[in-house]
């Protein structure tokens, strides 16, 4: 297994110089955020990540989950770690303090999250369905409710988890038929069976809440007639101790390609208690507000992944040694060059490194924008910022796990044959990558998001978030003489993006085939621009500290930002191209073609 | 019972040590830094004493730079109650940091004060030696075990050469911990968030009345000569011949 070192510095980098978090201090939360007492957070959570759950991660693939008549067993080692994880707080952290929480920024949570990614993905799925189920909660509880679960919820003594999925309906939840009948107490009865429910059954908590979408008996057909229900496995009295079981069971556990020792649960509800939460039929409305938490999220996976495999590809560059340099022997006391001397290496890693960077700058960007949308005095600031996290999920949540699949791959392909092989972890990236281009919402819902809805909201409002300051902001550093070596390159994607949005705006109104055609390009052109955004602010930023003492930090910054202008950033050409070609390729093609 | 924990910050024990150009000492100018591992297990052990209802009091004490307000609120964020950091920016060396940390004793009037039996930087394993005899106190050193009794003195088993020695001490007196006295926890967030509101007295060496100035003086840092390439030999007849007459050990 490649060893991870946390990016201690790069995470530093990016919230305290580019996105100055310290800026922010007027919010709740920041206050306390001050340099030294994230720089102490970082660490430990870093320390925790290297020493606790990166040594299971391998050890988890190879073993994984155990079924045995309705129980679950996660793989050695994982209770513990879960525990000491649990104790020292740190599913807390971005939680409201009225219930235990730290009350921490939920920029700080990304950075901490990426962590965990990079070090153990399978692990990071318990906490993170905890904090799932305790946003939706928190969000649309009864103060009951809120009183009874959440501080187990933070606390990690309970774990959650979100039962969406039916057999006969993934993306489309309309065709949800688990059913929640009234009772006379006021609670209900669910029956039904959920499938691909992560955390659904373990044994790392004393009990599970599980959130579950049901149909009332009156409900009218369709996505407008769910609604969410919290159902625990063990039924709490009010003080919280569990008493008796309730009437759900874990039929099975699927095998899987990756994240293997994260129980994904078959979840048979047999007349289980419940209660509703939030209003009737409104089920859905209540999912999405933590939903879009949780697309985030699964964005931070695939940028934790990418910069493990980084991490893997790099370290073993350096060390292996196969043939000679094409421009003259370079280590001629070996018998051959480390293979870092080749310009194929260096363009895997590179393409690895300049994209993770801009991903994490991007990721802890939206990450700061949710904490303004939610804490900001000023009502229009607040507004701005939703506008902007609404606009940028689903291009976090489907182009950073995207690289993190493709910087997986590559790992793979800088350790060749050995990458293969199981021993050196590198493959398991790759299995464990893949699940999160899928799940909460597959990538391709991810790219009709933000064309179908994201767009047009409005009038182009969420659009207008991000244009306009970009925009302003790429203008002013193009007239930096040495800012405009990267500032150029973006504005002439820019200009493609705006050009690629008049297109859509024009061809799709027309037809929505049209729309649907281009979504995957536009997405990914999207994302070009953000990240070359990204990296011109944090260029200015190196540029200003080329005198400091850690000039080669900056300088290194300085080459992730000109590779990716150079090499990755073109992408924004061809994807123009494709996407304009429009949709007849495609949808021109014969039914009986395929 | 007032327990007092000295924690030297030092090169983080990831970091692979750099000499620096002119061979002055070792590169510590963006490098990691971090609480010597065994001043971790020094904290460790106090908050247990404190956990376990035998201290009732764990102060932290630092000595050098600012920075080492990082080292001490790490401590801190462990467990520890406050801390003490006595600045200077002049080089320490074992003497002045055992006759500073005197000079805080008598101060704080602590009934066990634990360090770590050497620091990962220097190696010199004297201060907590030269502490116990500054003070009059009892030493304890290289301790993998403590137990407290109840008349005032505590069992501590040592890590000699031979194995295992159990001696008692009567307090107050000097810890020095060992490897495998206990395994240092991983700070809790809450305890982190905590730990930035706990207090730290700051403290000059002239305050304490100490002269902390060196009293060695360092001529030159080396780093250790390349290890040359080994060769294969042909037969074991060779390999005793090459020990017997080129290696000289057997």
């Amino acid at each position: 297994m490649p060893a991870y070192e946390a990016p201690l510095r790069d995470i530093r980098f990016v919230l305290n110089e580019v996105l100055r978090i310290d800026t922010f201090s007027n919010l709740p939360g920041f206050a306390d955020a001050t340099p030294d007492v994230v720089d102490a957070i970082l660490e430990e959570a870093a320390k925790f990540c290297s020493g606790e759950l990166q040594p299971l991660n391998q050890s988890g693939d190879e073993e994984g989950c155990h079924f045995d008549d309705g129980k679950v067993t996660t793989p050695k080692g994982f209770k513990e770690a879960y525990a000491k994880f649990a104790e020292a707080g740190w599913i807390g952290l971005p939680c409201d303090p009225a219930y235990g929480g730290q009350g921490l920024p939920k920029v700080i949570n990304f950075a901490v999250e990426e962590m965990v990614c990079s070090a153990n993905l399978s692990f990071g799925m318990y906490p993170g369905l905890s904090n799932g189920a305790y946003n939706a909660l928190h969000l649309h509880g009864t103060e009951e409710q809120k009183k009874l679960y959440l501080p187990k919820l933070v606390s990690g003594q309970w774990s959650g988890t979100m039962c969406l999925t039916e057999p006969q309906c993934g993306t489309d939840l309309g065709l949800i038929k688990t059913r929640a009948e009234p009772q006379a107490d006021g609670s209900y009865r669910i029956t039904g069976t959920k499938i691909f429910i992560s955390a659904g059954e373990h044994d790392l908590t004393e009990n599970i809440v599980h959130l579950v979408l049901a149909r009332l008996p009156d409900a009218p057909a369709g996505i407008r007639g769910i609604s969410l229900f919290v159902c625990p496995k063990f039924l709490p009295d009010a003080a919280g101790k569990v008493g008796e079981r309730n009437k759900l069971a874990c039929g099975a556990i699927e095998k899987k390609m990756g994240i293997k020792a994260s129980a994904t649960c078959v979840m048979n509800f047999d007349g289980a208690q419940a209660w509703l939460v939030g209003q009737k039929h409104k089920g859905m409305s209540a999912m999405f507000t933590m939903m879009n938490f949780a697309r985030l999220a699964v964005g931070i996976q695939g940028l934790g992944v990418a910069e493990a495999a980084y991490q893997g590809a790099v370290t073993y560059a350096k060390e292996r040694l196969q043939m000679r340099s094409l421009g003259g022997v370079k280590a001629p006391d070996k018998p051959a060059d480390p293979i870092i001397v080749h310009p194929d290496v260096r363009r895997m890693l590179l393409t690895q490194r300049s994209i993770t960077e801009a991903c994490r700058a991007l990721a802890y960007w939206a990450g700061m924008e949710l904490d303004i949308a939610a804490h900001h005095p000023e009502a229009e600031r607040r507004q701005a910022a939703d506008d902007l996290v609404a606009l940028l999920t689903p291009i976090v949540k489907a182009y950073l796990t995207d690289h993190g699949s493709l910087a997986a791959n590559l790992g793979v392909q800088v350790f060749g044959g050995h990458g293969f092989i199981r021993d050196w972890g590198m493959e398991q990236l790759i299995r464990d990558a893949r699940i999160t281009q899928i799940y909460e919402g597959t990538n391709g819902i991810q790219a009709l998001d933000l064309v179908g809805r994201k767009l047009s909201v409005g009038t182009g409002r969420l659009l207008r978030r991000f244009f306009h300051p970009v925009t302003a902001y790429l203008e002013t550093a193009a007239a930096k003489p040495a800012l405009a070596e990267f500032a150029l390159p973006t504005i002439k994607a820019m200009a493609k993006l705006q050009q690629a949005t008049a297109w859509l705006a024009q061809a799709g109104l027309k037809d929505p085939e049209e729309a649907g055609a281009a979504a995957h390009d536009y997405l990914r052109l999207f994302a070009l621009v953000a990240l070359g955004y990204m990296w011109c602010r944090m260029a200015e930023v190196a540029l200003s500290k080329q005198e400091s003492e850690e000039r080669a930090f900056y300088q290194a910054k300085l080459a992730g930002a000109r590779f990716f202008m150079a090499k990755v950033i073109p992408e924004t050409n061809l994807l123009f191209t494709t996407m304009t070609s429009g949709k007849n390729a495609m949808m021109a093609v014969p039914d009986d073609y395929f | 019972m007032k327990v007092l924990v000295a924690v030297k910050r030092v090169v983080d024990y990831n970091v692979k040590v750099r000499v620096k150009a002119d061979g002055t000492g070792v590169e510590t100018a963006n490098v990691k830094m971090s609480m010597n591992p065994f001043d971790e297990i020094g904290v460790e052990e106090a908050v247990r004493l404190k956990e376990a209802g035998k201290a009732t009091e764990v102060i932290a004490v630092s000595l050098g730079p600012t920075q080492c307000q990082e080292t001490i609120r790490t401590a801190l964020a462990m467990g520890a109650d406050r801390g003490i950091h006595v600045q200077t920016d002049v080089e320490l060396q074992p003497l002045a940091v055992a006759k500073l940390l005197k000079a805080v004793v008598d101060k704080e009037q602590p009934q066990i004060c634990i360090l770590g039996k050497q620091a990962i930087d220097d190696d010199a394993n004297q201060t907590g030696q030269m502490l116990a005899a500054l003070a009059g106190w009892p030493q304890a050193t290289f301790a993998s075990k403590l137990v407290i009794n109840d008349d005032g003195s505590a069992n501590v088993t040592r890590e000699v050469d031979g194995g295992l020695e159990t001696v008692t001490v009567k307090m107050p007196f000097v810890l020095t911990t060992d490897l495998r006295l206990n395994e240092p926890r991983y700070a809790s967030l809450p305890n982190i968030m905590k730990a930035k509101k706990k207090p730290i007295d700051t403290l000059t060496p002239e305050q304490l009345g100490v002269d902390a100035a060196p009293r060695l003086k360092t001529l030159k840092v080396a780093e250790p000569a390349k290890r040359q390439a080994g060769i294969k030999v042909k037969s074991v007849a060779e390999l005793v011949d090459k020990l017997r007459n080129e290696a000289k050990v057997i």
